[in-house]
């Protein structure tokens, strides 16, 4: 018994109708969206709170306004978006119509994760839905609240005949991936990611993956201690470290060390009391198979800061640990939790050597003081290394601007969203040239056979030196 | 296979194919090499597939002449960092977008316009700073060699790197990790090629095939579009990807079509096709028996002759054809053309449908209402209107299928942003850290509405201007007020007075 199939022919079958692709289709289903955000709130931020332990603030920041943030931009850009792009035309295509098509895939699949469970499913779902696409979302099994919300709520606000929810574990993802999609967006771990193109490959269904790594945060000593280690604890403990692009680990010298550790002492202290774990403000672990996991990571090197975890409420303090060994776990596997290694190096040389042994990371972290706007030290790391963004003496505010593409390379994943690429990654742009009828004689000389003076002139008008003129 | 793949990547690492000093003089090299062993390079292709000089220049050597003139134009522009648009959060920051090279870009070619298919995507790849493995196809073995020989002359050799060889070589080569895979070929091999890419999420590009079909509106210039369907079947002995693979057309065409087809075949190659200069032969024995196998049952309407020998096959035209048929299952690459008749546009679009997204889609109408209607009713990788192959020639158009015809896009700019990571670059100062105190907890209420504010709104010049004078008059009154208060607290005997 094939629990999808029936689902998937009926949004298949939707899909070749045509259903989805007029703009007003396109803008009421996004409409839809904005307004389940709308009338749901509470019960989003009740889920998310139950799933994350997040707080009202926590949800609007990071969830809420984001998805708000996409769809209003995705409404107020979708008719823009969708116009043929002009192509730039040739001497010999002056007269014709040269244009890319924005078309919808067909049937796109979102697989998304249990971090922020609304806004990676409704993100990437904008992006969808605006290109003109039947959908099939499956949320994290993991942040059972919020899927509880996405199954239930969310279609009403829909057209059920081209969007459904799925549910399911790791099991019946399995079973779903065995048949035919048109696109596959997923959000999760680079191991999971590698199975989701294998699948994919079987029916040369392409994708988008965003996945993760060891983010690193490179910290200079020319630069302000107390500054630095509030951007950096504040985004590193931001929803418990369960973040994909949150700094994963410092790097910096022995120097900057001793000054950084207080100041992040003083920063968790003054963000979250002397007892974190009655801050309402910061986050729990998702589920015990992460807080054990975590809980683990807390033994590697040596505890400067936090270090408590309690079970019962899946808390682990925020953390920091020095004199760790690039051999340890916690250096070794993306941390996703609240805890800070910082390592050693002697110069930014050494600091851009060790980023560049490991896998490209998802963002990356430079902090620097320099007084020039060209910020030396930032733009050298940046040039000598890669990442799918980057930022520089600050933190993943990069993700509110949807001007900016979002996205991973090598490890940390392949092609982007957010903003009008999401648009374009649900598209398949189609080269179109549309050829004026008349005017044949123009064309005789493209036809055998080839003169020897047709030979001359074809290569003359198509030769190198007149290509300026094409 | 490893060290090769090593190799190649430690003189990536070495940053030396990153400064586009560097990447201008590879591409102007590999110019050079084009212009000055252009003889060499016309006879190994037409020893692949008995191709003229003449055909194999302006098929294969001009498109790439073009492209890298192109790309030495367009370097500057292209691996520029671009600019982003701010909200007010950000509004102090410098936000762009950097292009960077992946690494190291592995090109494997096909067979059937052998040089261009490895040079026009390696000229992308060099172009956005990449390090490359070049593997051309063995059954194109003379330009395989050629290359093997060539490229090493004229290029860094330690970056950019031939391997040769045959299905063994190549699943060793796939097993190595790469930045980018570009693959030209058939489907079958592009999923053993995307599945060998998933174990090392290596992202790809697939140029693959399938069926282009070829819809003739009953109201359209049938000499010019038999004649142009004719031009772009024929072509390479039908060996191109984006040949019109069968035509469409409603019964009462099909004898008119083929007359016409016929006498644009006569005009093109002669009585005798098989002495025109002009007229390519099948690649290989095992290619020509497949086209052959197509041919059992058909009706053929002109065409047919074969000669195993010198693998031969005549311009072929199959009428009233089976759409179950062996020769409407699989792409053609040769040249038969299969018409089949369909009673209408409508039938023709529900026909097309029902396949698999073919790489190319051609219609030949008068009537640019139906041509919008059925580029509207399809899919496809791309689209010519009344001609055909001619999209692939627009550097501006992405070159690209959709569907089992492939996967991403190349060709000019297309080329650069495969080959390229976009990265999106945030550049903030340590300073004015009392604006970020908004962000930090503990939270409050009136925090999230001012977030809201922050990163709602865009970032507009002119709401900008407003807000920073209100925010200086408000600015300027407290001054005023403070001042009043300073010099009513140093000087408290005016007060008291």
């Amino acid at each position: 018994m094939d629990p999808f199939a029936d689902t998937l022919q009926r949004l298949r079958e939707a899909f070749v109708s045509g259903r989805t692709r007029p703009a007003k289709f396109r803008a009421a289903q996004l409409k839809g969206l904005s307004l389940f955000l709308q009338e749901n709130k509470q019960l989003l931020q009740e889920a998310l709170a139950q799933d994350l332990y997040k707080t009202a603030f926590h949800s609007e920041v990071s969830e809420l306004i984001l998805c708000q943030n996409q769809v209003d931009f995705a409404l107020r850009n979708l008719h823009t978006w969708m116009k043929d792009e002009p192509g730039a035309k040739n001497l010999m295509t002056q007269l014709d119509s040269v244009f890319i098509r924005k078309e919808p895939f067909g049937l796109v699949l979102i697989l998304s994760p249990w971090n922020y469970p609304l806004n990676l499913s409704l993100g990437p779902l904008v992006g969808a839905l605006s290109a003109g696409n039947c959908v099939v979302l499956k949320p994290s099994e993991i942040s059972k609240s919020t899927m509880k919300v996405l199954a239930k709520v969310l279609p009403r606000y829909l057209d059920q005949s081209c969007f459904a929810v799925v549910l399911g574990g790791p099991e019946e993802t399995g079973r779903l991936l065995e048949h035919k999609f048109d696109y596959i967006f997923f959000t999760g771990s680079p191991r999971v990611g590698k199975i989701v193109m294998a699948a994919a490959a079987k029916h040369l269904t392409p994708v988008t993956l965003e996945l993760g790594g060891k983010n690193p945060c490179y910290v200079d000593d020319n630069c302000d201690p107390q500054t630095v280690a509030n951007r950096v604890a504040f985004f590193r403990c931001f929803n418990a470290g369960q973040t994909c692009v949150a700094p994963d680990y410092v790097l910096c010298s022995p120097e900057m060390q001793a000054q950084l550790v207080p100041a992040l002492q003083s920063a968790i202290t003054r963000f979250y009391g002397n007892d974190p774990q009655r801050s309402p403000d910061l986050g729990r672990i998702i589920s015990q198979k992460h807080f054990q996991r975590l809980r683990g990571l807390l033994s590697c090197g040596r505890v400067v800061i936090g270090g408590q975890s309690d079970e019962c409420d899946l808390y682990i303090a925020p953390t920091v640990l020095v004199d760790v060994k690039e051999t340890e776990p916690v250096m070794q596997e993306e941390i996703f939790g609240p805890i800070l290694p910082i390592v050693n190096v002697r110069s930014l040389d050494q600091a851009i050597d060790f980023i560049n042994r490991r896998e490209k990371p998802l963002a990356l972290y430079a902090f620097s003081n320099s007084s020039q706007v060209g910020l030396d030290e930032v733009k050298q790391m940046l040039d000598r290394t890669s990442s799918g963004s980057f930022a520089g003496n600050q933190g993943f505010t990069f993700l509110t601007l949807t001007s900016l593409p979002f996205g991973g390379v090598g490890q940390s994943g392949m092609g982007r969203y957010h903003g009008k690429f999401s648009f374009d990654t649900f598209s398949h742009h189609r080269a179109c040239l549309l050829s004026h009828p008349g005017l044949e004689m123009l064309n005789n000389i493209r036809y055998p056979p080839y003169s020897d003076f047709e030979q001359k002139l074809i290569t003359w008008a198509l030769g190198s030196h007149s290509c300026t003129l094409l | 296979m490893e060290r090769e793949v090593q190799r190649v990547r430690a003189a990536f690492g070495s940053g030396r194919s990153r400064p586009l000093t560097f990447r201008r003089r590879q591409l102007e090299a590999l110019r050079v090499m084009v212009q000055e062993r252009e003889k060499d390079i016309l006879a190994a292709i037409g020893a692949d597939l008995s191709k003229s000089e003449f055909n194999a220049y302006s098929q294969e050597v001009i498109t790439v002449l073009g492209e890298i003139d192109l790309m030495l134009e367009k370097l500057p522009e292209w691996a520029a960092a671009k600019p982003a648009q701010r909200n007010l959060l950000t509004m102090l920051d410098e936000a762009y977008i950097q292009p960077e090279p992946l690494g190291v870009v592995l090109i494997i070619g096909a067979w059937n316009y052998p040089f261009a298919l490895i040079i026009q995507p390696l000229i992308g790849a060099i172009a956005a700073g990449n390090a490359v493995i070049i593997k051309p196809s063995e059954v194109s073995e003379n330009t395989a060699k050629l290359l093997a020989k060539l490229l090493p002359q004229y290029l860094d050799q330690d970056l950019y790197a031939v391997v040769t060889g045959g299905v063994e070589e190549t699943t060793e080569l796939l097993k190595q990790r790469f930045d980018h895979i570009l693959y030209t070929g058939n489907t079958t091999v592009g999923k053993i090629v995307m599945q060998a890419a998933a174990k090392h999420l290596t992202p790809v590009t697939l140029e693959l095939g399938g069926k282009s079909p070829c819809y003739v509106d009953r109201d359209c210039d049938l000499d010019v579009a038999c004649r142009r369907i004719a031009w772009g079947k024929f072509m390479n002995c039908g060996q191109t990807c984006i040949a019109p693979d069968y035509v469409l057309c409603e019964p009462s065409l099909q004898d008119l079509i083929v007359q016409k087809v016929q006498e644009a075949v006569k005009g093109f190659y002669g009585e005798n096709v098989k002495e025109s200069p002009d007229y390519e032969r099948i690649v290989n024995l095992r290619h020509f028996k497949r086209i052959q196998s197509l041919l059992e049952g058909q009706k053929i309407a002109f065409g047919g002759e074969m000669d195993e020998a010198t693998r031969y096959i005549a311009p072929t035209i199959l009428t009233d054809v089976d759409p179950g048929t062996k020769v409407m299952q699989e792409e053609i690459f040769g040249p038969i053309l299969p018409i089949v008749p369909v009673k209408n546009a409508d039938e023709a679009i529900q026909f097309i449908n029902e396949r698999e997204k073919p790489l190319a889609f051609y219609v030949f109408s008068h009537n640019s209402k139906l041509i919008k209607r059925m580029i509207d009713g399809t899919s496809s990788g791309g689209v010519t209107g009344n001609d055909v192959i001619m999209h692939f020639t627009l550097s501006s158009l992405p070159f690209g299928g959709v569907g089992s015809s492939g996967m991403g896009a190349y060709h000019g700019k297309h080329s650069f942003d495969t080959f390229s990571h976009q990265r999106p670059c945030l550049l903030k100062t340590l300073k004015r850290e009392g604006v970020n105190q908004l962000r930090y907890p503990p939270n409050s209420q009136s925090k999230v509405d001012w977030a809201k504010f922050f990163m709602l709104k865009r970032f507009n010049k002119e709401r900008l201007c407003l807000l920073l004078l209100t925010l200086l008059g408000v600015l300027a009154a407290v001054l005023i007020k403070v001042v009043e208060l300073l010099s009513l607290v140093e000087n408290p005997e005016v007060q008291a007075n």
